[in-house]
C-alpha cells in the first residue's frame, strides 16, 4: 500500500500539531474515534469572537498514516473559513486531495 | 549496511545463495523429470529429490521415507487435516487445535466443520501457550487429530511440543504440528516430540518459495492420508504431481544449512534480539512484549508501543521492512486474531510491531533499527491524543469514546 508524497508529507510535517486549552471559550474541541478501532482523532478551533471565523486550528491523532495526514489537512482547511464554510467540507474532497488509499 | 532493512524474516525469508546455487543446475542442465524411470535424465533428477528427502529428514530426525513434497506449507496443512479426517473418519470425527494457529490451519478445519466434523479450539493464555490439561480433556473416543504449531509466527511463542505428543500418544490420538516457523531454528525431532505428522516450508529457512514438505510417519503408528491431488500417485499416492526438482533441490539444501549451523545461529539471533528489546526499551516507556519472554523463537521480537498506531509507526520507519498486528495492515479490518487471544485488548493490538531477525541480520542494521523505532515512536507519540491525555493523568479505561 503505497501512500502519495501529500500523505507523507503530512505525515513527516505534520501542520498545526498541539493543543489550546480547552477552558478557553473561543476553543472548540471534538474528539471521535476509539482506541479500539484503531483512530482517534482530537480536532480543535479557535474561533475569533469578531469575525465569527476559524483563527486558528490544531489536531492530535492517533490512527495511520491516512488518519494523520487527513486531519493535518482539515486542520489546513479549516484556518480562515466560517464555521457553516467549515462544515461544509466533505471528507471524500479530504480523500481526494490525498489520493487516500480506499 | 544497505537500505531499506528487512526485518521480517516471520513473513518470509531471502534465499541463501548457497541454496540458489544448488538449484541452478537442475534447470538448464539437469532437467529430467524424476518420475522418468527409463533414462538418466530422470535417474540423476530422481537421485538429487532423494538426497534432499535424506536432507530435509535429516532435520526433523524422520526417515527419508516418510517425506512427502509439496508446494508449501499451506498444502502441506490442508493435506495433513484433510487427509487425516477424510481417511479416518469412520473412526471419528473430532479434531482438536488451537486459537492461535495459523489461517492454513484454522481455515482446513473450517471447512471440515461444515462437512460435519467437530473442531475444539483450545484458548491460550496471556504468552500464548496452551494448558495441556485443557488438552487432554478436549480428547474423547471420537478425537482423530490434534494440530497444534510448535512456533508461532506473530509472537514466537513456543508450544510445549513434547508434552503435546506424550499426551496424544497415551489417548492414541494422532499429533500433527505446523513447524514452518519452528524448522531450522529450534531443534525438532519428531521421535522424541511423538509427532505423527509435521508440515515445514522452504521459503521460512532461507530456501525457495513454492516448495514445502509434510513429514508423515510410517510406523508406530502407520499414518495414512487421503489424497488432495489425484493424478499418477506421486509420493506413495499421497500427492501426484511432477516433483518441482530445482525447489526441492533448494529445500534439501536449506534444510542441510540449518541443522547444521543452527546452534550458532540461534545464539547469534538470540543476543541480536535482545539487544533489540533492551535498546528499544531502555529509551521509550509503555513498550510491552507479546509472547512469552523465553520460550520464543530466538529472532522473533514482538512488541506494543502504547498511545501510537501500528501502522503509523511502519510508515515512520519507512527503510525498515517489519509487520504489525494493526487491523490497517491485514486485507480485513480486524486487528491480529493472535494478539487478541493473547488478551492484549484492541488498543495494543493496534500498535503492535513484529521485528523478525534472520541470517542476514546484523548488528548494524539491529542499532540503526533502535534508533529509527524510537525516533519515530516519540514522533508518533508528539502527536497522539491519546498520550496526551495520559500524561495529563487520565486513565484511558475510564473514557467514553464516540465512534464514528
Amino acid at each position: 500500500m503505497a501512500y502519495s508524497s501529500k500523505v507523507l508529507d503530512h505525515y513527516n510535517n505534520p501542520r498545526n500539531v498541539g493543543s489550546f486549552d480547552r477552558e478557553d471559550p473561543n476553543v472548540g474541541t471534538g474528539v471521535v474515534g476509539a482506541p479500539e478501532c484503531g483512530d482517534v482523532m482530537k480536532l480543535q478551533i479557535k474561533v475569533n469572537s469578531t469575525s465569527g471565523l476559524i483563527e486558528e486550528a490544531k489536531f492530535k491523532t492517533f490512527g495511520c498514516g491516512s488518519a494523520i495526514a487527513s486531519s493535518s489537512l482539515a486542520t489546513e482547511w479549516l484556518k480562515g473559513k466560517s464555521l457553516d464554510e467549515a462544515l461544509s467540507i466533505k471528507n471524500t474532497e479530504i480523500v481526494e486531495e490525498l489520493a487516500l488509499p480506499p | 549496511m544497505s537500505l531499506p532493512i528487512y526485518m521480517d524474516n516471520n513473513s518470509t525469508t531471502r534465499c541463501d545463495p548457497r541454496v540458489v546455487e544448488s538449484m541452478l543446475p537442475y534447470f538448464v542442465e539437469q532437467y529430467g523429470n524424476a518420475a522418468s524411470r527409463n533414462h538418466s535424465f530422470g535417474w540423476q533428477a530422481e537421485e538429487a529429490v532423494e538426497n534432499a528427502r535424506e536432507q530435509i529428514g535429516s532435520l526433523i530426525g524422520s526417515s527419508p521415507k516418510e517425506i512427502i513434497l509439496t508446494s508449501g506449507a499451506t498444502e502441506s496443512n490442508n493435506l495433513a487435516i484433510k487427509g487425516v479426517a477424510g481417511m479416518y473418519r469412520k473412526k471419528g470425527n473430532h479434531i482438536i487445535t488451537c486459537v492461535t494457529e495459523h489461517k492454513a490451519v484454522l481455515d482446513p478445519c473450517k471447512r471440515l466443520e461444515r462437512d460435519g466434523f467437530a473442531v475444539t479450539t483450545l484458548p491460550v493464555d496471556s504468552y500464548g501457550l496452551i494448558d495441556l490439561n485443557e488438552l487432554e480433556s478436549a480428547i474423547t473416543d471420537k478425537t482423530i487429530l490434534v494440530s497444534i504449531m510448535m512456533a508461532n509466527n506473530e509472537i514466537g511463542t513456543l508450544q510445549p511440543a513434547a508434552e503435546i505428543g506424550q499426551i496424544c500418544k497415551r489417548k492414541g490420538v494422532l499429533f500433527h504440528t505446523d513447524a514452518v516457523q519452528a524448522a531450522g531454528k529450534i531443534p525438532v525431532d519428531v521421535e522424541a516430540m511423538g509427532i505423527d505428522l509435521l508440515s515445514l516450508t522452504a521459503h521460512k529457512l532461507y530456501g525457495p518459495k513454492g516448495t514445502g514438505a509434510l513429514y508423515v510417519r510410517r510406523k508406530d503408528p502407520r499414518v495414512r492420508l487421503d489424497a488432495m491431488l489425484d493424478g499418477g500417485g506421486h509420493e506413495r499416492g499421497m500427492r501426484s504431481g511432477t516433483i518441482a526438482v530445482p525447489g526441492v533441490v533448494g529445500l534439501g539444501t536449506a534444510c542441510a544449512i540449518a541443522r547444521k549451523e543452527l546452534p550458532v545461529e540461534s545464539n547469534r539471533l538470540h543476543e541480536l534480539r535482545n539487544r533489540l528489546h533492551e535498546g528499544i526499551s531502555s529509551r521509550l516507556d509503555h513498550v510491552s512484549l507479546n509472547g512469552h519472554p523465553t520460550r520464543r523463537l530466538p529472532g522473533n521480537l514482538n512488541l506494543s508501543f502504547g498511545f501510537v498506531e501500528g501502522e503509523g509507526l511502519m510508515m515512520g520507519i519507512k527503510d525498515v521492512a517489519v509487520s504489525s498486528g494493526s487491523a490497517c495492515t491485514s486485507a480485513s479490518l480486524e486487528p491480529s486474531y493472535v494478539l487478541k487471544a493473547l488478551g492484549v485488548g484492541d488498543e495494543l493490538a493496534h500498535s503492535s510491531i513484529r521485528f523478525g531477525l534472520g541470517r542476514f541480520t546484523t548488528q548494524e542494521e539491529v542499532d540503526y533499527v533502535i534508533n529509527d523505532v524510537v525516533r519515530a515512536v516519540n514522533h508518533l507519540r508528539d502527536m497522539s491524543p491519546l498520550y496526551e491525555m495520559h500524561r495529563a493523568g487520565i486513565d484511558l479505561s475510564t473514557v467514553q469514546w464516540t465512534g464514528h
